[in-house]
């Protein structure tokens, strides 16, 4: 990478600490980010049996203010919003005309402390310039919605494992164990404001954290030093990556993207279709109504050979049938794990093989999620 | 056997080649360096060539894999396998914890020596190291 390049990066609020932590710094969607800081075998392990905290301010927060924001952002998402309570939180994706999905997001309905209301919008890095543009495309139609791009007076922060909700009851004014699971609030941490949601990408309990970009170092320091006894341990991305894997979550550029819709994509859960329009309804409830010409399955190589994104799936009599999306070693079962899209007619067979660069390995496919965290009684 | 890290020549690629001479034919044994298997972190996988197979300097003659990502393995110097350690890609914990001497992973009979000289000596490869770490 040239020094350009690297110059022209943009670094999160909470740079330095990594950097003092010994992380190893990748560029990722126009931000240096920490890939790892020990091993993403041990962050994993952290954030499956303690919790981990990972820095995800690269996230581009979109914030709507004023009447008639909930209906541009129904128009927008395929989730309906009109009706999302106050201190409620839905996943849903925006696709174009076409059907095909620009992002796949979160929509969070906040009240400030002064009692005024907002949506929150928590879009990809890699498509928060397409995304803006894409709203700013539509805000002509709502005249007193006020548009911001808040990512970077702000920074994020996740903290995700079975440990976290106990250990941080005490962090904040509100007690985010309080939460249940996609509701949000606006508490403060020493008088200085905190959006937490009960919400994560990993596959475990937890909460994100939301603050001004100068109280970041802060937080994340008072979160570490809560978690300390219990072996709190900080994660870079790819034990992000690991983590949403074994919980089959999709990430766009991999499972998403412009060519896919989020019904081939399994996010049906997603689509709101009935009684309401938005971006892409038409096609969507034509492809829910004929089905999906592909769809996402989960597979598990035989042997140790992960199979990573692109490689080929053959069926048992020897077509290609699709493509692995993402894949690779799951620390949690020990073996690797792959996701991929297929052709519809082979969904539902068990055998395949993957053609891992011109050498083919035999897979079995496998319900979704690869791991699913025991439930606990709350 | 403990092979001296300082002695061995070193690819732009971070493999290593200890050159020696049996029955006056030169023999290179291949290996990966302690820094290249610190960065790849995490070693899941190894995929081996077969005794017999011929390579030219530079090409690939198998991968290592961690959890992020595959690294192709690239022969230094060109020659036939005449050995391979069967056993490193069931102990990757081995090679993470000896890469000189219990982690070598070929040895060649080398049929042309020409490759050798854009190898680097130790304090070279230290300093290409030092610059991308």
């Amino acid at each position: 990478m040239s020094q350009a390049e690297v110059s022209s990066l943009a670094q999160t609020p909470l740079d330095q600490w990594h950097r003092d932590a010994g992380a190893k710094m990748v560029p990722f969607a126009g931000y240096e980010m920490p890939i790892q800081y020990d091993s993403i075998v041990n962050e994993h392990e952290a954030c499956r049996t303690k919790a981990a905290l990972f820095d995800v301010s690269h996230m581009g927060r979109l914030r709507f203010d004023g009447d008639g924001s909930a209906e541009l952002l129904d128009k927008l998402l395929t989730r309906r919003v009109v009706d999302l309570p106050v201190g409620g939180v839905r996943y849903g994706t925006v696709c174009n005309e076409q059907g095909g999905i620009l992002d796949d997001v979160l929509v969070s309905h906040l009240k400030t402390p002064s009692d005024q209301f907002y949506h929150l919008l928590v879009v990809n890095a890699s498509n928060r310039a397409k995304i803006v543009e894409w709203v700013k495309q539509h805000l002509d139609e709502f005249p007193t919605v006020t548009f911001s791009d808040r990512t970077e007076l702000t920074a994020m922060i996740a903290v995700q494992g079975p440990l976290a909700m106990e250990t941080c009851r005490k962090l904040f004014s509100f007690d985010p164990a309080r939460l249940k699971y996609y509701q949000a609030t606006i508490t403060d941490q020493f008088s200085k404001p905190v959006i937490v949601s009960r919400t994560g990408y990993t596959g475990e309990d937890g909460f994100e954290l939301i603050v001004r970009a100068e109280e970041a170092k802060r937080v994340w320091e008072n979160v570490m030093l809560a978690g300390r006894d219990a072996g709190f341990a900080p994660a870079g991305l790819g034990a992000r990556d690991t983590l949403r894997m074994e919980a089959a979550m999709p990430l766009y550029g991999h499972e998403l993207d412009e060519s896919t819709d989020p019904i081939s994509a399994g996010l049906s859960f997603a689509c709101n279709l009935d009684d309401r329009d938005f971006i892409g309804r038409d096609v969507l409830a034509k492809i829910k109504a004929e089905g999906p010409k592909r769809r996402r399955i989960g597979l598990l190589p035989e042997g140790r050979r992960p199979a990573r994104e692109g490689c080929a799936v053959i069926s048992k009599d020897g077509r290609e049938v699709g493509t692995i999306t993402s894949g690779g070693p799951s620390p949690t079962l020990g073996k690797p794990i792959a996701m991929a899209m297929v052709d519809v007619d082979v969904v539902g067979e068990t055998e395949f093989e993957i053609d891992i660069r011109g050498k083919r390995s035999a897979a079995v496919a496998t319900k979704l999620p690869f791991y699913r965290r025991p439930k606990t009684a709350s | 056997m403990s092979r001296d890290k300082s002695k061995l020549l070193y690819a732009e690629t971070h493999e290593w080649v200890d050159m020696s001479e049996e029955g006056g034919q030169k023999i290179a044994t291949i290996g990966i360096s302690d820094f290249a298997i610190e960065q790849l972190n995490d070693l899941v996988y190894m995929d081996l060539p077969e005794v017999g197979k011929t390579f030219d300097a530079g090409e690939e003659f198998g991968e290592v894999e961690s959890v992020k990502a595959v690294s192709p393995l690239y022969c230094p110097v060109a020659g036939e396998v005449i050995e391979v350690h069967e056993g490193l890609p069931d102990n990757l914990d081995g090679l993470n914890d000896d890469p000189y001497d219990f982690g070598w992973v070929i040895k060649l009979k080398v049929t042309d020596d020409a490759g050798l000289g854009s190898l680097m000596d130790y304090p070279a490869y230290q300093k290409q190291c030092s610059e991308s770490a």
